[in-house]
């Protein structure tokens, strides 16, 4: 298509929108940011310092030694990873049997993990508070690690089965009549194939579970806390501590920012769900 | 090939097991709860009391408030994330120099957890020391300092906003894939007919779009009704009932309040009014993947 407007006339409309747009989507983040390099002295003045004069790691350094800020961020880190895991060894043999067999109950086994996915979490969270407490799961890394993993699942299928759906069915079939077992085929071909797929998924369920609150909020206690519970209750007790704070946020947003910009393009494939065609 | 017809079962048999354990009883034992006056304290003391949750919560005026509250919260939020998200997806669809790098920083926000969020805004709008503040005083579009959180007729607005803020992307990113999926060789034929600018978004953009935006207008409603974790970090429902939602205020009556069958019953409210919606969604969405 030709574009018949002008250089200045494309300023306007196009790259200064765009450029607009990014200001929006990074603005409070990089506030964010620069609040926890500001010392302290700098914070508490009004009108706002927009950049310090001497910028300094102090927050992250007094974060770092004398709050419980380590720990949480370890125990996110094992809930995440676990949560994970287990949520890719739920899933993908799930989306295996939906994406290469036909069989009696099928769509509507699909439709209950799509239906599953709209519940709201407060439906659920009284009674598994009181099911994790009578199993003595309270406070522990696999309460915490099942329920993100479970909450997962339902999207992590349908994004694992349209995954697999696009890898040829004949490829499996070719090693099955080569008299490769079922389990070979599984995991000589099929796995493989479908590495990509698998990541991004397990990049979803791990962001999902380290960005998650109130679950973890309920279950969590002294023993395990993840990074964004902790960092709820740091806005309770350093009220006025906002370095403290914004340094703790800037470190818990920027590993889970740079996968999410890593695995995004598999994520939206698997969220519209044959929303658009393409 | 050797294969009995069981086969496949055994391969859902365990994210079958857990979706049951982990979501489906609890969301029967919602429901049970609903009908029974459930406290955490005398866990074995757990009197039938039919409806009267339901009727309780007629009478109940934070859950009226509560509900009308949610009406603006989706209704804004989703509605302003739609158009936002809209006019991004535009932008980002055009040729410019650093188009790659605007379309993956546009969905930062979407990666932040809630709770960060809740953080930045809160830090963004502080009354003494906030950055919005600020810039509206040097400005002069403001006399003197607005409590954004504390002044109850502003409080549920300002936390939209955040709300906004986290969700435009989602609607971005899925309109941009629309807008992609549109022939180029349709506008050129509509541009050649001589159709202006506006009219080739009417008749040939609009059609192909209708869909996707439908699909995440659905999606989107259900994520924002449901999601309280952002007003939670930053004002907890107050001042007074100013920023209560429905899942939110299920959320205090049962955690706070420790008033597990009453917590319930809005729960069980709540998923009432999104259920048409759901299905809404999960019949459009059934159809395309069956197709």
């Amino acid at each position: 298509m030709i574009d018949r407007r002008s250089r200045t006339q494309r300023f306007f409309e196009i790259e200064l929108p765009a450029a607009i747009l990014i200001v929006i989507a990074l603005a409070p983040y990089a506030w964010m940011a620069i609040t926890s390099i500001k010392p302290t002295a700098d914070i508490a003045r009004f009108p706002v310092v927009y950049w310090p004069d001497e910028p300094t790691l102090i927050h992250y350094a007094d974060l770092l030694a004398r709050t419980t800020f380590p720990k949480n961020l370890l125990d996110s880190f094992i809930v995440a990873v676990s949560a994970c895991a287990l949520g890719l060894g739920l899933s993908v043999p799930a989306a295996y049997a939906f994406s290469r067999f036909g069989f009696f109950g099928r769509r509507f086994l699909m439709t209950q993990f799509l239906t599953i996915n709209m519940f709201p979490i407060v439906l659920m969270i009284i009674p598994l508070f009181v099911a994790m407490r009578s199993l003595g799961l309270l406070d522990t890394v696999p309460g915490v690690v099942l329920g993100h993993a479970t909450f997962a699942i339902p999207f992590a299928i349908w994004m694992l089965t349209s995954y697999l759906n696009g890898i040829p069915k004949e490829l499996d079939e070719a090693a099955m009549v080569d008299g490769a077992s079922r389990v070979q085929t599984i995991v000589k071909i099929l796995l493989p194939l479908a590495a990509p797929g698998i990541v991004s998924t397990g990049i979803y369920i791990f962001v999902a579970s380290w960005n998650e609150y109130l679950f973890a909020m309920m279950l969590s206690g002294q023993n395990v806390r993840t990074v964004t519970v902790a960092l709820q209750m740091f806005i309770g007790e350093y009220t006025i501590q906002w370095g403290l704070l914004t340094a703790g946020g800037t470190l818990v947003a920027l590993p889970v920012t740079l996968l999410f910009l890593f695995v995004q393009r598999h994520l939206i494939g698997g969220l519209t769900a044959g929303a658009v065609k393409s | 090939m050797v294969s009995s017809r069981l086969t496949p079962y055994y391969f859902l048999a365990p994210a079958i097991l857990a979706t049951a354990a982990i979501v489906l009883y609890p969301v029967a034992s919602t429901l049970w709860m609903s009908f029974h006056d459930f406290v955490l304290y005398r866990p074995f003391d757990v009197p039938f009391t039919g409806l009267r949750n339901y009727e309780r919560l007629l009478a109940d005026e934070a859950f009226w408030i509560s509900l009308w509250n949610s009406f603006v919260w989706v209704g804004l939020a989703v509605g302003l994330q739609f158009a936002l998200g809209m006019t991004a997806a535009l932008i980002l669809n055009e040729s410019f120099a650093f188009r790659s790098l605007a379309r993956a920083l546009v969905v930062v926000p979407w990666a932040l957890p809630s709770v960060i969020i809740g953080l930045m805004f809160t830090w963004v709008y502080d009354y003494n020391l906030g950055l919005l503040n600020d810039i509206l005083l040097r400005f002069g579009f403001i006399k003197s300092p607005v409590a954004w959180l504390a002044d109850p007729d502003i409080a549920l607005y300002a936390v939209i906003v955040a709300l906004v803020w986290q969700g435009f992307p989602f609607f971005a990113v899925i309109i941009l894939a629309g807008l992609q999926a549109i022939p180029g060789d349709l506008h050129e034929a509509a541009e050649i007919d001589g159709a202006t600018r506006l009219q080739r978004f009417r008749h040939v953009v609009w059609p192909g779009l209708k869909g996707v935006i439908l699909t995440a207008l659905l999606l989107r409603t259900i994520w924002v009704a449901n999601s309280l974790d952002v007003i939670l970090v930053m004002t907890g429902g107050g001042p007074g009932y100013a920023t209560h939602t429905l899942p939110l205020y299920a959320f205090l009556r049962a955690y706070s309040g420790m008033e597990f069958g009453y917590g319930s019953a809005l729960a069980v409210v709540l998923t009432l009014f999104l259920i048409s919606v759901a299905a809404f969604y999960v019949r459009r969405t059934m159809r395309e993947a069956f197709r």
